[in-house]
């Protein structure tokens, strides 16, 4: 048995080291100050924001901008910004928290994510001196808005297959930059781009340009299925003259830059959508039991209250990975400052050790809100149909999440692309589990029953891992480099590892809620245990899939065997936990955990 | 000028009521508590307007309650409060809690006193009135407005039909209500500042209730809506005689 992690584990390590619930951070253990910050960004969405989401979706003139500066003057938008420019310092963990809560503020919440996150970040991290000074105090109280231009019409996914070119004036003064960005959201607002072109052909290089630069323009506004209310349009660059000393980072590196934010970006776009996700959760559950036919509250039908606790589970997992993951990051970030690493290097470092796990969260967070959003609308009956009804517009709203920030496609090729790359270069030990796996395989199951509390689940997640690593190491032993053209088995693999990820977040803050005797300890080990005999079957379906894509013969028929093995889990009345669940979540009128 | 704020802490206006012990105990399991809204709207955001006009000077809170009242002062210190006292008891009936209030004020030498026209859970409203006497300062209850210049408070009160204007001399107590300011959102800088600011805790004085609440009831459970034939005159007057007990 492998030793139980005490400290942080290393990014992705998760799959190979079980984790220990008394050291896991999870939202109970927010401090009354990240409650009272929760409770300021709640009330400014409840005072600011939710009451004018018509206007804000009609893009009434100024008042997006308006609101920015509103949320910026409550200190909301630099609150981890080092103090040094105007920010408040706050750590990552207090960060993420305004991300959820505010994420519930639909297009609103899009327009501060863009400027506080990509349209900030790449100047605070990789900015001059100069540039920081004379940007970020002004970004952080949003007298100054901000944007990010990556994307053009043929590259999207393909983000380094950019056509912007940039170049250098005769004088050297000054570079020209030519081309097109397309999807740039608060561009009808911001007063500062990141603009990523390349320099020479072929050096792919960021660019702060300002709103008024000669040369730039743009274009309407684009018409979209969501987030109406958020400003979205292309930037048009004609000879677009912008001074040298605007060049962020340095020539050919932009390409660091545009990865590196988005690390971030993923995690907290999971933020997002979990507020996004909770919110819409209590509209559907005020719905549910108001709304009577057959003469009984539909909250009271067992197909309704499946879907009300369906949601919460899936809450309660992406939560408990959310927080999970934000603690490790911010714990690396304390660990790199001690060692000495300077500001600009201790966040972006942190998350790129955990850049694993941000890929996975930015899908688990879409699609949990995915998930609640459809199922709200479906709740709603007929005027969940209807504009009228605030979950028309959640639904709407939601679907943007699971293709911007990387689509969920590319998150789980790169979740599974990251992990290859860190085994082969030494950073993660796959081999050395997924060999024991191949002979554990071989010799006779153990049958034993251990009694101790959660054996039986922490056994569960032990052994999605197994299966996990069992599929993906046979993948990459058959297919070597071909296995990039198997899309379809990375897929699955990513889908084995981040099911297992969310299961295993789930038991280990249910486990700590027991520890300490929470008021809702029960319920969550019963969101747990539901949550583990549906992974089971998922891991089971996507293993299944996988292997059957590359192996056959008696390799087959072992992996067939190992995963029904691995996926073995104790009966558990999954109606029954469910509908304990969705009294509880009627009865407190919310989402309660 | 030296001003307090009296804070309490009350149950969210969402919760769901439930009683314990044979009904005679506030069952407060699970109840989110916040600043009651007069309290923390009026009171207190009147008193950091009156600082920040450069009337007062100091703007300090008090609340007597139980160590889980701290969230909710701490709330307020955010607000901006200058230090906030908690006097470590805790109580349900008024005269209680203006005596424990009086005990600690009465040497510290504040000029205004002011609270909220009641609090939303056992909404007495007259917590300020019995504070004054016993602080043996002047007394206005249930303003809409207030005002100090040259060391007279300009007060104004909703009354029936109208409004009344009235000017008082300092030392005062003012419970308020609507009119009187509009809610502040803590802000971060505020938020992290309240990490710093002093919050002492005061042992409380002996002092006994004057009542003591024998025990609760739920009002009734909201019945259907009985439709009846718009014909039907006869019946419509006994029901609302017979059952609604309104005629
Ligand atoms: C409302 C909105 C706001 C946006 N805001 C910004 C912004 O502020 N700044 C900015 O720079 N960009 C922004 N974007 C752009 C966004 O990031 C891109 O749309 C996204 O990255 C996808 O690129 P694409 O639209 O070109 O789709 P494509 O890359 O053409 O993808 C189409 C489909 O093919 C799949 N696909 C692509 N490549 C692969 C592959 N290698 N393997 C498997 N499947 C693949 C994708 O997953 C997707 O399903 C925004 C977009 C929208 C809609």
């Amino acid at each position: 048995m492998e030793a139980q992690a005490k400290t942080a584990l290393t990014g992705g390590a998760f799959l190979i080291q079980p984790s220990d619930a008394a050291n896991t951070f999870t939202p109970e253990d927010f401090s009354e100050e990240q409650k009272l910050i929760e409770q300021t960004c709640n009330e400014f969405l409840d005072k600011e924001v939710i009451p004018h989401l018509l206007e804000i979706d009609k893009q009434q003139e100024g008042l997006m901008p308006s609101l920015l500066d509103k949320a910026g003057e409550l200190g909301l938008l630099g609150a981890a910004f080092p103090q040094k420019y105007g920010g408040l310092g706050e750590d990552f963990v207090t960060a993420t928290i305004i991300n959820e809560a505010l994420g519930g503020g639909h297009s609103f919440a899009v327009a501060m994510a863009a400027h506080n996150g990509i349209g900030s970040l790449p100047i605070l991290y990789f900015g001059t001196e100069a540039q920081k000074q004379k940007y970020i105090p002004k970004l952080a109280t949003a007298q100054m808005k901000g944007a990010y231009a990556l994307t053009e019409p043929n590259s999207g996914s393909d983000a380094l297959g950019a056509r912007t070119t940039a170049t250098l004036t005769p004088d050297g003064t000054h570079y020209l930059i030519n081309g097109q960005k397309i999807w740039i959201t608060n561009a009808g607002f911001a007063d500062v781009f990141t603009v990523f072109a390349k320099v020479d052909g072929d050096k792919f290089t960021a660019f702060i340009v300002d709103r008024n630069t000669e040369g730039l323009s743009f274009g309407e506004e684009e018409h979209k299925m969501g987030i109406k209310g958020s400003s979205t349009r292309q930037l048009f660059f004609e000879n677009c003259k912008v001074p040298v000393d605007n060049v962020l980072g340095e020539i050919g590196r932009g390409h660091i830059i545009a990865f590196n934010i988005l690390n971030i970006g993923r995690l907290k776009l999971c933020a997002a959508a979990l507020g996004g996700a909770k919110r819409a959760m209590n509209t559907s559950i005020a719905y549910a039991t108001t709304r009577e036919q057959f003469k009984t509250p539909i909250a009271q039908f067992g197909a309704i209250q499946h879907k009300l606790a369906e949601m919460a589970i899936k809450t309660f997992a992406t939560d408990a990975a959310l927080y999970r993951t934000a603690k490790w990051i911010a714990d690396k970030e304390h660990e790199l400052a001690a060692a000495g690493k300077p500001d600009s290097e201790t966040l972006l470092g942190a998350a790129e050790e955990y850049a694993i796990e941000c890929a996975m969260l930015k899908v688990i967070g879409s699609e949990t809100l995915d998930y609640i959003v459809d199922e709200g609308v479906q709740i709603h009956g007929g005027n969940g149909f209807s504009d009228e009804y605030n979950i028309s517009r959640a639904y709407r709203d939601s679907r943007i999440n699971r293709i911007f920030e990387g689509t969920n496609e590319i998150n789980r090729l790169l979740t599974l692309d990251m992990y290859l790359k860190r085994a082969m270069k030494g950073r993660i030990n796959l081999m050395t589990p997924a060999m024991a796996i191949q002979k554990e395989l071989m010799g006779i199951p153990e049958f034993g029953e251990d009694d101790a509390p959660f054996a039986a689940e922490l056994k569960a997640i032990a052994n999605f891992k197994k299966a996990a690593l069992m599929c993906a190491g046979a993948a990459v032993q058959k297919l070597m480099m071909k296995i990039e053209q198997e899309q379809e088995v990375l897929m699955y693999l990513a889908d084995m590892v981040m099911d297992t990820f969310m299961a295993e977040s789930a038991l280990l803050r249910a486990m700590k809620m027991q520890a300490s005797n929470h008021e809702h300890a029960s319920l969550a080990v019963d969101a747990t245990r539901v949550l583990i005999a549906d992974t089971a079957d998922k891991v089971n379906h996507a293993g299944k899939n996988a292997v059957n894509a590359f192996a056959d013969g008696d390799e087959l028929r072992m992996m067939l065997l190992g995963l029904k093995r691995f996926t073995k889990t104790n009966s558990f009345n999954t109606k029954q936990a469910r509908r304990s669940i969705a009294a509880k979540m009627v009865e407190k009128q919310r989402y309660f955990f | 000028m030296k001003i307090l704020v009296c804070i309490s802490q009350v149950p969210d206006t969402t919760t769901k009521i439930a009683f314990s012990d044979n009904n005679t105990q506030f069952n407060t399991a699970g109840v989110t508590l916040i600043i009651n809204p007069y309290d923390e709207w009026y009171a207190l955001v009147r008193a950091l307007e009156l600082k920040e006009a450069g009337i007062a000077n100091t703007v300090n809170l008090v609340t007597v309650g139980k160590a889980d009242a701290e969230p909710v002062i701490r709330k307020a210190l955010a607000l901006g409060g200058d230090e906030a006292i908690r006097i470590d008891t805790d109580s349900n009936d008024p005269f209680v809690v203006a005596a424990q209030i009086a005990e600690y004020a009465k040497s510290e030498g504040y000029d205004l006193v002011l609270c909220g026209k009641e609090s939303i859970d056992y909404n007495n409203g007259v917590m300020g009135a019995m504070l004054a006497e016993l602080l043996d300062m002047n007394y206005i209850g249930f303003a809409s407005a207030l005002d100090i210049a040259g060391g007279v408070a300009t007060v104004k009160r909703e009354i029936e039909g109208g409004e009344e204007t009235d000017t008082c001399a300092l030392p005062l107590v003012v419970s308020c209500q609507k009119g009187m300011s509009e809610a502040r959102i803590p802000n971060m800088r505020g938020i992290m500042a309240a990490r710093t600011k002093p919050l002492k805790v005061v042992a409380p004085a002996a002092i006994s209730p004057l009542t003591t609440i024998a025990s609760y009831d739920l009002p009734p459970a909201k019945t259907g809506v009985k439709m009846i034939d718009e014909n039907n005159m006869d019946e419509l007057v006994a029901l609302l005689h017979s059952e609604a007990k309104v005629i």
